[in-house]
């Protein structure tokens, strides 16, 4: 993301907007500037801001009055008065910041929106967990950290060891170039994502073991890990084996995503029936 | 797209949350899906959702592209469901969210008998979601904990804070702009009704929770530290 420096005025609303705090106002051109180490490419000052389009000469004139007679501004904090984000045309692998971080942008691997990933979310047709597996999704950077491709390497480097499979249809995974041994693309180590999920799958008895090994790696990385643990239920709706695992590992589990089980795979049937209809 | 999941927050917290969302799955359900998907969100409306959303657009708050200085005055602070179904035009996730146990329970129960084929989940408290599927007669086909926020969470702001941002999964809602309302409020500068809707329309698939944001707000008005 760039800010065009003729546009901006320097109101500084866009910097309470970027998630990674990573637009400041440059105190000597006087104008909002992108660090771009550590700009996400999320766009949400891009998308998230509402744009005005005044003229920035008078805006930067009225702002020098009521600073010199020192007014309060009380602007909308939420508008950029100027429309002053120009978005770059990002090539690899900077691209790979927005794929992850723009949660507008579906990953081209899944074509899921946000990190890219259907989970347990739909587990009730695609069959992803089944019972006596354990799912995990790992999420590095979340919330507003951010984390460098490398230290997810870290962690799936250490997966690998372990032994575990890696989701094919996670867009981490597509970003492999060695799947059996955890190992990201040489190219995309030095880019920084809002957040990024690494997704496996274990049977239900390695559960502690698996979590153990996301503790030992977590504390060698500068970033937070969120740890999600999906299982399938009992035919009953009962999950009495794997709750009772993360319990006695110390967990209390305050909140959860269920499946209701309605999903079912219509691709395809419509186009039968019509068919049906046309012989009739 | 865990991104209802890792809301900071304890059970009770989620007492005022309940999210409600339907999506389909790439080459199984997904041919013929946005009729369903509107069909969802048009449904959820009679049950008095605070918020509806789909991920490719948005919540029912949003901002604009071309806004008139002089709207800074009369700022529309409505959610426009109107926009939210109708603007979907795309297979993505469409959500709806409740500030109270009873409406997603009814909600559930009518999408059950709606049967449309998609896969339906709900996002709050383990035994929220549990008394929800009971209420509604479903029987839980999966269930995706979440375990918190570990490993180096000293870079993570105060839990008020964490509360409001991590209400857009995305991490679309800054800590910076969350504080920065908590801070508008204690000054008397917005209510809590007008800092939320700066908050929600950053979120970008309209499964920010307004009135739990509002009560966090209050509550964040009156600590001392």
């Amino acid at each position: 993301m760039r800010i065009d420096p003729d546009k901006c005025v320097a109101c500084g609303n866009c910097t309470y907007v970027c998630p990674m705090g990573a637009i400041y106002i440059d105190p000597v051109i006087k104008r909002a500037t992108v660090n771009r180490d550590e700009c996400v490419e999320c766009y949400a000052c891009f998308n998230g801001l509402s744009q005005e389009h005044l003229n920035p000469t008078l805006v930067r004139g009225l702002r020098r009055v009521f600073q010199a007679l020192r007014l309060r501004f009380d602007p909308e904090p939420d508008v950029c008065p100027t429309a002053a984000f120009a978005p770059e045309e990002l090539t690899w692998p900077r691209v790979v910041r927005r794929a992850f971080s723009d949660p507008r942008v579906p990953h081209e691997s899944t074509g899921v929106e946000g990190r890219g990933t259907e989970e347990v979310k739909t587990n009730d047709i695609s069959g992803r967990v089944q019972v006596g597996e354990v799912g995990f999704t790992i999420e590095f950077g979340r919330p507003g950290v951010g984390v460098w491709m490398r230290e997810i390497q870290e962690m799936c480097t250490a997966l690998a060891v372990a032994n575990v499979a890696f989701e094919k249809k996670n867009p981490m995974t597509s970003l492999m170039s060695d799947v059996a041994a955890g190992k990201l693309r040489e190219d995309i180590l030095g880019e920084k994502v809002l957040s990024a999920i690494v997704e496996i799958k274990v049977p239900v008895e390695r559960t502690e073991e698996i979590i153990r090994l996301v503790w030992e790696v977590e504390k060698k990385l500068d970033t937070v890990v969120a740890l999600g643990v999906g299982t399938r239920c009992a035919a009953d709706g009962e999950d009495n084996v794997v709750a009772p695992i993360l319990e006695r590992l110390g967990y209390t589990l305050h909140r959860a995503k269920t499946n209701a089980g309605l999903g079912r795979v219509t691709n395809g049937t419509q186009s039968a029936r019509e068919k049906e209809v046309v012989a009739q | 797209m865990t991104n209802t999941l890792h809301r900071a927050g304890d059970a009770d917290s989620f007492s005022d949350d309940y999210i409600v969302f339907a999506m389909c799955s790439r080459g199984r359900n997904d041919e013929n899906s946005v009729p369903k998907l509107r069909r969802f969100l048009e449904m959820a409306r009679g049950f008095h959702p605070v918020n509806l959303g789909d991920a490719r657009h948005g919540g029912a708050l949003r901002p604009s592209k071309s806004m008139n200085p002089f709207s800074h005055w009369k700022r529309n602070m409505k959610p426009d469901f109107d926009a939210v179904i109708s603007g979907l035009d795309t297979p993505t996730t469409a959500a709806a969210v409740f500030d109270n146990r009873v409406a997603a329970e009814d909600f559930l129960k009518a999408v059950r008998e709606a049967d449309l084929g998609l896969s339906v989940n709900i996002s709050t408290s383990v035994d929220g979601a549990d008394q929800c599927c009971h209420a509604a007669g479903i029987n839980r086909h999966s269930v995706g904990y979440s375990l918190g926020f570990e490993g180096k969470t000293e870079h993570l702001p105060n839990s008020d804070v964490v509360m409001l941002s991590t209400m857009c999964g995305h991490g679309m809602v800054s800590s910076s702009l969350a504080k920065k309302m908590i801070d508008w409020v204690k000054e008397g500068r917005r209510t809590p009704e007008q800092a939320v809707t700066y908050l929600a329309r950053f979120c970008s698939c309209g499964i920010f929770n307004p009135s739990r944001a509002c009560r966090i707000l209050e509550v964040a008005r009156k600590r001392t530290k």
